[in-house]
């Protein structure tokens, strides 16, 4: 079916045209409400006021911020969980997968899906299972404890001191599959050679790991603890859902994501919450690059 | 990620250590494959026992009869039909136009030229790295602003701008979609949309078979948008509406695990059949 000329699209015009609906998507959805939110962080507002009560404040909502001590404390308990949770995953994960990458051939693509399986399942059901895991008196985990070590029974969720290990472990759980795909597909890329040359030479097992497989997968460790120091510092929905959103007792669970939704939604701040979340921004930023230039200089002296 | 690319070490003539030091392997990973998988067993478990029973000492390892009590003890609590229903028609919105979307934007950026491209293109991507609590606030203003508060287009549509669907539709229109294909169906007088449709579209197969999987299971497991803009109940979908039970006094906890069973098992179905495809997509960003 040919169409009348008038009506055929021009190669010239056919790019604007195949862009434009997720241009138009990606400006009014990604771009404007982020301007939007910088601008925000400099206003007084509620919003139940409506547009109107939107109040031109200066710096104020950041020194807020700056001073408030459950913005800093929010902060220490995230960067706590992103250790916590995140320095094993890559612990276990790197032994992980090169005992998958060494020593599993058929079962690979099975081993691999179970591993996996936690990072495609719903926040809100991992929660959920967790909550009755952790429970007190009758949870599974504590009976556990109970009969291995003799622990007496711990209330994981409402303890100051308890609930944050708990969530680490969660998020680790949930992650150190992804981590353990990451590095097994790099481990696949380093050249079968290089193994054989080292056999050779009388190169055991252990001589291999440290001085092949670690350096040749070097890039996608840095990209693995790049997105354990973002993700890490995003912790939302786990902390969220298991102290009913609330941050927990005294506290002691709420990330900055939470604090951040609480304090718009919640407290009804949403300057405040604006400048928060700009704040938090640098911070993220702050530490990727860190985390960048770690990487960078050991590498430089390699 | 090409799984294909088996490269194991000299395994031939190995030795009784190494030998040994494989069964260790094989135990480590069994052990660890049995510890991701046990909270799901106890969670299926737990779908099947009466509260009480749940919290017996020791707890229950093996299946209960009450599968069907916690049933309707879930639909009593919440309207659960409705609530899976705005699971699905959510998802299924969100794939049908995040592959349309992304797919014809990803064209464009791999094979047609246009003036910003690159710095649009390098725009988009910044944006995959944006930590999404940036995103709250602003999400909920312009929702609001739109009039979309507890309406289910504001969890479908925003996220048809995905910037990690053009950049895989991107990468692999590059790869699979020849140049000259492309110029000679133009020059045989082909219009820009048959092109699009008939040539580009299903070369891009694969690549729209691995998107619609993560949009889907995105837009399945999503638990923050929806938080943020839906208020009612009966709009909610499935995770908001689990969590809403266990917010409530008394927690019916066989009635939460059957409903959370209910939620994860699609998810567990379709990872079982696509598991490889699903894998190789979600860590293509990093294996590129």
């Amino acid at each position: 079916m040919r169409l009348p000329n008038f009506l055929r699209l021009s190669p010239k015009w056919a790019p604007y045209v195949f862009i434009s609906p997720f241009l138009i998507l990606f400006a009014v959805f990604g771009v404007f409400p982020l301007c939007f939110s910088l601008y925000l962080a400099f206003q007084s507002w509620e919003p139940t006021g409506g547009l109107k009560a939107m109040e031109y404040v200066g710096l104020d909502n950041f020194r807020f911020a700056l001073r408030d001590a459950w913005f800093w404390k929010a902060l220490r308990n995230t960067l706590w969980l992103a250790i916590a949770s995140g320095v094993p995953q890559h612990l276990v994960a790197l032994p992980l997968a090169a005992f998958i990458h060494t020593s599993f051939k058929r079962l690979r693509d099975g081993v691999i899906a179970v591993y996996f399986l936690p990072y495609i399942t719903s926040t809100v059901a991992i929660a959920i299972m967790f909550n009755a895991l952790f429970s007190q008196d009758y949870g599974l985990i504590n009976a556990a404890l109970a009969q291995l070590f003799g622990m007496s029974h711990v209330d994981w969720l409402h303890d100051v001191a308890r609930i944050k290990p708990a969530i680490a472990f969660i998020v680790f759980w949930r992650y150190v599959g992804f981590n353990t795909v990451l590095y097994l597909a790099a481990m696949q890329t380093i050249p079968g050679e290089l193994y054989e040359a080292a056999t050779l030479d009388g190169a055991g097992r252990w001589r291999q790991f440290f001085h092949i497989t670690l350096p040749g997968i070097k890039p996608m460790i840095f990209f693995g603890v790049t997105l354990s120091v973002i993700g890490g510092l995003q912790l939302f929905e786990e902390p969220f859902i298991l102290t009913g959103g609330k941050g927990g007792p005294q506290q002691s669970a709420m990330t900055s994501a939470v604090y951040l939704f609480r304090e718009a939604f919640d407290f009804n701040d949403f300057g405040g919450a604006s400048a928060m979340s700009w704040l938090l921004f640098v911070v993220v930023a702050l530490l990727t690059w860190i985390t960048n230039l770690a990487f960078r200089t050991r590498k430089g002296l390699a | 990620m090409s799984a294909a690319v088996d490269v194991v070490p000299a395994i031939g003539r190995e030795g009784a250590a190494t030998r040994g030091a494989r069964w260790i392997a094989y135990l480590v990973v069994a052990i660890g494959a049995l510890f991701m998988l046990a909270p799901f067993w106890f969670m299926f478990v737990f779908a099947t026992h009466s509260r009480s029973e749940i919290f017996n000492l020791p707890p229950p390892i093996w299946f209960g009869d009450d599968l069907v009590r916690n049933f309707k003890l879930l639909t009593e609590r919440i309207p659960f039909w409705h609530n899976l229903g705005w699971s699905i028609y959510v998802a299924a919105m969100a794939t049908a136009l995040t592959l349309l979307f992304c797919s014809m934007a990803g064209y464009a950026f791999a094979l047609m030229e246009f003036r910003f491209k690159k710095p649009l293109f390098g725009l988009v991507m910044a944006t995959m790295l944006l930590p999404s609590f940036m995103n709250m606030i602003p999400t909920f203003m312009i929702m609001d602003a739109l009039g979309w508060i507890d309406q289910q287009r504001a969890l479908y549509v925003p996220g048809a701008a995905s910037a990690f669907g053009i950049f895989l539709m991107r990468q692999f229109a590059a790869t699979a979609v020849p140049r000259e294909l492309i110029e000679s169906a133009r020059m045989d007088g082909c219009g820009e949309f048959s092109i699009y449709w008939r040539i580009v579209l299903p070369l891009m197969k694969p690549a729209l078979g691995t998107l619609a999987l993560i949009t889907f299971i995105t837009s399945w497991n999503n638990f923050i948008n929806p938080l943020i803009v839906m208020r009612s109940l009966p709009n909610y979908t499935l995770p908001l509406a689990l969590r809403s039970l266990q917010s409530t006094m008394n927690t019916e906890w066989g009635a939460l695990m059957c409903g959370s069973a209910i939620a994860t098992i699609p998810l567990i179905v379709l990872f079982a059949i696509t598991s490889r495809q699903l894998i190789a997509g979600l860590t293509a960003g990093a294996v590129k």
